[in-house]
């Protein structure tokens, strides 16, 4: 067997296996379900959630939680619509302020959890009720501009090399740089150290507050930047469209390997996670499955999974 | 020290909560234009017991220092399943009753069967069959409908006597036989300690693992009992996701407020359920000072932050620094 094989973390493999078992069930199903086409498309609509999951991950590395995905999502596509209604300098400075916007949220979540020590699981639920509230009046107060600038399409549906969706390029780069910073970086080291043991980590001398602030202010800006992609993809922005990314953002990272109590996981498990978790949604769609039985499936395939592998230790 | 001292302090959160909840409620009913009537009090309550009974239920799991973010999903599946089977003959309708309450306590107890005996985190748990339970109640009303009994749902809404709101019985009732008999029992005591501090409730021999399933499971059964009410009330089914998100993130609210620790071990369904009484009268002022409604999400977004951040007050009272990372 080859070295990387035995290396491998089994919950990453059992995910690999998982979507190879999916690719399989499709074929049978339909006959251009492996056709290039059809997985690069899986593979674009896979890599927004993929941004979504690398901030969620970063913060589940920690042995926390981001609950605000869903309306971070949605600031950071209508933020960066909005900003597009004011002129040419609008539409330069439309995705760096969604994404500003986004990172505005983590920060909030970041000094509840870091510095007010409150459950993250909490301070995330509240902020994104004060994002939503936020949007709503926005929404509410003025007719807003809602259409997505030509930068933000390309993005997310051009293609800068023949072939391969800018979208699928950008997460290779969001996911590149995540690599980079878990496994060569001292900040990357810190996260892991904090998800093992916060109390030691914070008595090596290590300023765990300022990481875990960045890294929900990672997430917040990563959430977003999913929504300005997202809103490019359908060239507008819309009220509720980060809600269907809270629960798999959450399950992709989880399914992939990295534990919920933090300080374990790779983040090949994560792009695992993502791929596996899109394939389900596409072969739940080709099947014409309605929303019903498309959440009552999830759910059932989360829990199933996570009691394979993604169960806590028992009691003492 | 003397015994109503310590009664005092154990009750602190609780009487915070009745406070506040008094003097919302004082400055709402003197800015209504109505004022303090019978009417306006039976509106009040019957709003507001809807979230005191998902409160309730929050309350009971986060006790024992877990959270489950799938109550207002089961409030939901039980409202579209009352809206099927909650009609016909007093025969049938006690039958309904019985089937939909059942519903939640088995929602309840799949939950607690998974984070305890299947040791998942309740975090992930909850939304993940908070999914479920929003699917399958999609899947009794994929559009708004049913019906309720028509006469059991007025009977429930209205004012017993003329005076006192019914829906307001009902949830003193279920205080005594539920919240009471558990509270004071083994296994409520059980679901306390396992939230204080589960290693040395263990050690001790503490059935924890049947008090914490014994409490997600009532909070399975308060959260269906929420949702028969707002059958009544709205006499319809709807499985709308907002709904039943809103209702999960108020009850976090409405369980702070009501000075329940959300790290376990202390607090009252009394103090969530004033909690909760308290929220939904702080949003309702909006609309007494004729505030534009858009504001209302905002506004009840920023209480949930402030009333969050105000377990950060701990934080002056710590004296070494490693305490904040216990």
């Amino acid at each position: 067997m080859p070295k990387f094989i035995r290396r491998a973390d089994p919950a990453v493999l059992t995910a690999f296996a998982c979507i190879v078992l999916l690719l399989f069930l499709g074929s049978l199903y339909s006959r251009s379900f492996l056709s290039p086409e059809y997985l690069l498309q899986q593979l674009k609509v896979a890599s927004f959630l993929g941004v979504v999951a690398t901030g969620m991950m970063l913060v589940v590395l920690l042995g926390q939680i981001d609950l605000s995905v869903p309306w971070s999502v949605a600031a950071g596509a209508m933020m960066a619509c909005a900003a597009a209604a004011y002129g040419p300098a609008g539409v330069v400075l439309a995705i760096p302020f969604g994404i500003f916007c986004g990172v505005l949220i983590g920060i909030v979540n970041g000094i509840g959890v870091a510095y007010l020590r409150i459950p993250s699981m909490i301070i995330t639920l509240a902020t994104n009720a004060v994002a939503q509230g936020l949007m709503v009046v926005y929404t509410g107060g003025f007719s807003p501009q809602d259409s997505a600038t030509g930068a933000m399409r390309y993005l997310a549906t051009g293609f800068a090399i023949p072939g391969v969706p800018n979208a699928v390029i950008i997460w290779a780069l969001i996911g590149a740089a995540m690599v980079f910073v878990l496994t060569r970086t001292g900040f990357g080291r810190t996260v892991y150290g904090i998800g093992n043991r916060e109390r030691a980590a914070y008595l090596s001398g290590i300023d765990t507050r300022r990481v875990v602030m960045i890294a929900f202010a990672v997430s917040g800006g990563l959430s977003a930047f999913g929504g300005v992609l997202l809103a490019g993809y359908a060239s507008k922005a819309a009220q509720s469209m980060g809600d269907a990314y809270l629960l798999p953002s959450i399950a992709a990272v989880v399914l992939g390997g990295t534990s919920i109590l933090g300080g374990r996981g790779s983040y090949l498990g994560t792009v695992a996670g993502v791929i596996l978790i899109t394939l389900l949604q596409s072969i739940l769609s080709v099947m014409q499955m309605p929303e019903a039985g498309r959440q009552i499936i999830y759910g059932v395939v989360i829990v199933a999974m996570l009691l394979l592998y993604g169960r806590a230790p028992a009691s003492r | 020290m003397k015994d109503w001292r310590y009664w005092l302090a154990e009750q602190r959160g609780t009487l915070l909560a009745l406070g506040i909840f008094i003097v919302m409620f004082v400055i709402y009913t003197s800015n209504h234009p109505a004022g303090f009537t019978a009417n306006v009090v039976q509106t009040a309550a019957n709003k507001g017991v809807l979230l005191a009974f998902v409160a309730m239920a929050q309350t009971l799991v986060v006790i024992t220092a877990g959270i489950d973010l799938s109550v207002g999903m089961i409030f939901l599946l039980t409202n579209c399943l009352a809206s099927w089977l909650v009609v016909g003959t007093p025969m049938q309708t006690t039958l309904g009753v019985i089937a939909v309450l059942a519903v939640g306590l088995l929602c309840g107890a799949i939950n607690g069967a998974i984070v305890i005996y299947g040791r998942l985190q309740p975090i992930v748990a909850t939304i993940a069959t908070g999914a479920v339970y929003y699917g399958i109640g999609l899947l009794l009303r994929p559009f708004p409908g049913g019906s309720v009994n028509e006469d059991l749902a007025d009977a429930m809404t209205g004012r017993v006597f003329d005076v006192v709101p019914a829906s307001l019985v009902v949830l003193l009732a279920i205080v005594l036989v539920i919240w009471v008999p558990f509270s004071r029992s083994v296994l409520g005591r059980a679901a306390y300690a396992a939230g204080s501090s589960e290693t040395a409730a263990y050690m001790s021999g503490v059935p924890i693992r049947r008090g914490k399933f014994a409490a997600y499971t009532l909070a399975g059964l308060l959260a269906a009992i929420g949702g028969l009410f707002l059958t009544f009330f709205t006499y319809t089914g709807d499985a709308a996701y907002a709904s039943g998100n809103a209702y999960t993130l108020f009850s976090i609210a409405a369980v702070v407020l009501g000075g329940v620790s959300l790290f376990g071990g202390k607090g009252s369904a009394i103090g969530a359920i004033f909690g909760a009484l308290a929220f939904r009268t702080i949003g309702d002022l909006l609309f007494v000072f004729d505030f534009d409604p858009l504001w209302q999400p905002l506004f009840q977004g920023v209480i949930l932050l402030v009333a969050v951040s105000l377990g950060a007050f701990a934080l002056f009272r710590v004296r070494n620094r490693l305490e904040w990372f216990l």
